[in-house]
């Protein structure tokens, strides 16, 4: 196979920031488009040797085996904390975290906000699917109206369980915030857009303008128990009215930036 | 160096930046606020890292994120605010990175107070959070003792990759006292086989503290269990008060060995054969010395601000070798030297038989009806 592909005709490879590791996936997980994301921006920004991740408790736990850069793994919901303590010893390295939504908007609700509240330059890559998916589906921060759940079997009940928690809106009111906005991975057009998202929020690290923040829409076809394929539509159908794609907070010197 | 007048939390905190601090993560606690407020103003004047965070939670993790980068880092707290940071010491003490932590103890538990205490003994010495750690711990008695052990923690840590405490109680972080401080030692960033700071050409570096395939988590605990064998071989730290004729030994660290030694000189000047053995590592602790000393005097009382936290260690290095009885203040309470001095006199006019339970018996005089 290997004499089919010549530099002419290579239209797609693994970045060079991926390491050469199957997936612990589910299939149709977008954990796994995320990843490839961060890892092409890596190569195209040339920075993957001055990166240091900060994996999260969830099922991206092992985001490090995929992703060729240092990386440390932090407790549950403390991976700004921990990205905090890093960049400000090493404020020449590119610390970012990534997190779901049950270690950022739950248990790490207290460590995210006040990173972003201090202007830390990290950038925060944040998949909500609306769901505890390691734990096995339980509900979560995101956790829809409605919702059913492994702990909310009658589906999410606002009167007893709450509302779902917006965080690129709540983090955008927050003055050290300079790049905060919500995407979606669930198809093509999206997903480039979401992309362009996390080169621009690397971007705003690279030249200290503040915390950044990509909010990536995302499925969990396992947990919401559904086909990979039909988990796309019902996050186009419900996520995306509960969860507004859009820019939240672009700091007059993040919009100057030519990406 | 000229001595000078300092206040304990601030000369500690003094010491640890001219040890070469790189990094301090905080959380506002009585009685231990002057060690972040000095640095607040020592750290970003050397252009070193320092932030005030959320919580303690926030705090101890920002360390442990920084502790991975090689650099040298600590935090400190007082008695809640460390039971807070258990989660983070089990993760850093599982990562195996280096790190110093000062706890100014307080009286507890719940909110407690903000008086002096030694109520986080077992919490620290056995390990508050999850799983087979043993932090190294060290308890001064003086301000100057504890400046003195500033360097050496960051040295015991960074050589073990442990973490390493200095513990003291809100008295010894609150008074002032005549103190050398030593030279400031210039900072050396370490680059350390296992630091994540970057890889910048070799190979990448993870560190982290899950270990799924259990055999090789069992693997884990066994060498850190090995490694803490060689700290208790080599790092017990000890201090002997007028023990070479005693017939009474007391036992008590920190500011409770501190005032015992004034009972100690009081009963000596009424004749009464007695020394004080101070434990300066508390952990590891001087069982092997404590063991010997038993074994060479007639009766043993161990003094602490707890209620008998210390003593169950002493227990266990002592067995049946000598009677014991247990002197304890709690909740924020110091004892006066007189009090010692009283319990000595009862000890050495009727001398404790072995067995029994000294901390019951203690409870009982403490709570028998006033006469």
């Amino acid at each position: 196979m290997s004499t089919v592909v010549t530099p002419e005709n290579l239209v797609y490879s693994r970045p060079a920031a991926f390491t050469d590791t199957p997936t612990h996936y589910c299939p149709g997980c977008t954990h796994g488009t995320a990843h490839r994301l961060i890892a092409e921006v890596f190569d195209e920004m040339k920075i993957a040797d001055r990166v240091i991740g900060v994996a999260p408790v969830g099922c991206a736990v092992f985001a490090y085996n995929y992703m060729d850069t240092d990386f440390v793994e932090a407790a549950h919901g403390r991976a700004p904390a921990m990205a905090t303590g890093i960049k400000r010893v090493l404020p020449d390295r590119i610390v970012f975290t990534y997190q779901g939504d049950g270690d950022l908007a739950s248990i790490g609700m207290g460590e995210i906000v006040h990173a972003a509240a201090r202007g830390e330059n990290i950038s925060v890559i944040f998949i909500n699917n609306a769901i505890y998916g390691m734990t096995g589906g339980q509900m979560a921060p995101t956790t829809l109206p409605g919702m059913k759940t492994t702990s909310s079997p009658s589906g999410r009940d606002v009167e007893l369980q709450g509302y779902p928690i917006r965080m690129a809106e709540m983090l955008a009111t927050l003055e050290g915030a300079g790049y905060v906005v919500r995407r979606s991975l669930h198809d093509p057009k999206n997903i480039r857009l979401s992309k362009k998202a996390i080169r621009t929020a690397f971007e705003t690290q690279l030249r200290g303008l503040g915390f950044s923040m990509v909010e990536l829409l995302s499925t969990c076809s396992t947990g919401w128990g559904v086909s990979p394929v039909e988990s796309l539509d019902w996050l186009e159908q419900h996520m995306i009215p509960a969860f507004p794609l859009g820019d939240y907070k672009i700091a007059p010197s993040v919009a100057a930036l030519k990406v | 160096m000229p001595r000078e007048l300092w206040k304990g939390n601030e000369a500690i905190a003094e010491a640890a930046v001219r040890a070469g601090l790189e990094g301090y993560f905080g959380y506002p606690i009585t009685p231990q606020n002057e060690i972040l407020e000095w640095l607040s103003q020592r750290m970003p004047e050397l252009g070193r890292a320092f932030v005030q965070a959320e919580s303690e939670l926030g705090a101890i993790n920002m360390v442990y994120g920084a502790a991975c980068t090689g650099a040298r880092v600590m935090t400190s707290s007082s008695s809640p605010g460390i039971s807070l940071m258990q989660e983070g010491i089990s993760y850093i003490a599982g990562t195996e990175l280096p790190v110093v932590l000062i706890d100014v103890m307080r009286g507890g538990p719940g909110l407690g107070n903000i008086a002096p205490s030694q109520g986080d003994y077992s919490q620290i010495v056995h390990g508050g959070g999850h799983g087979d750690y043993h932090p190294i711990v060290l308890a001064p008695a003086s301000i100057q003792e504890a400046v003195d052990l500033v360097p050496l923690a960051f040295d015991l840590a960074e050589k073990y990759l442990n973490i390493a405490v200095i513990l003291i109680d809100g008295s010894i972080g609150q008074m002032m006292e005549p103190v050398e401080l030593p030279e400031m030692r210039p900072v050396v960033r370490k680059d350390y086989p296992w630091a994540t700071n970057g890889a910048l050409g070799r190979k990448r570096r993870v560190l982290s503290s899950i270990y799924l395939e259990v055999s090789i988590e069992e693997e884990v605990n066994l060498r850190l269990l090995k490694r803490w064998e060689e700290i208790q071989q080599n790092e017990v730290r000890f201090k002997e008060y007028y023990l070479d004729d005693a017939e009474i030994a007391v036992i008590g660290f920190g500011t409770s060995g501190r005032i015992a030694l004034s009972a100690v000189r009081a009963a000596r000047a009424q004749g009464i054969k007695i020394g004080l053995f101070r434990p300066i590592s508390v952990s590891p602790f001087p069982a092997r010395q404590i063991a010997e000393l038993a074994g060479r005097v007639k009766s043993m009382l161990v003094v602490e601000m707890n209620a008998g936290q210390m003593l169950k260690d002493v227990q266990l290095a002592v067995g049946n070798r000598a009677p014991l009885e247990f002197y304890g203040r709690l909740g924020g309470v110091v004892p006066f030297p007189d009090e010692i001095l009283g319990e000595i006199q009862r000890i050495a006019k009727e001398p404790p038989s072995l067995g029994g339970n000294p901390a019951q018996r203690w409870l009982a005089r403490m709570t028998a009806p006033k006469k």
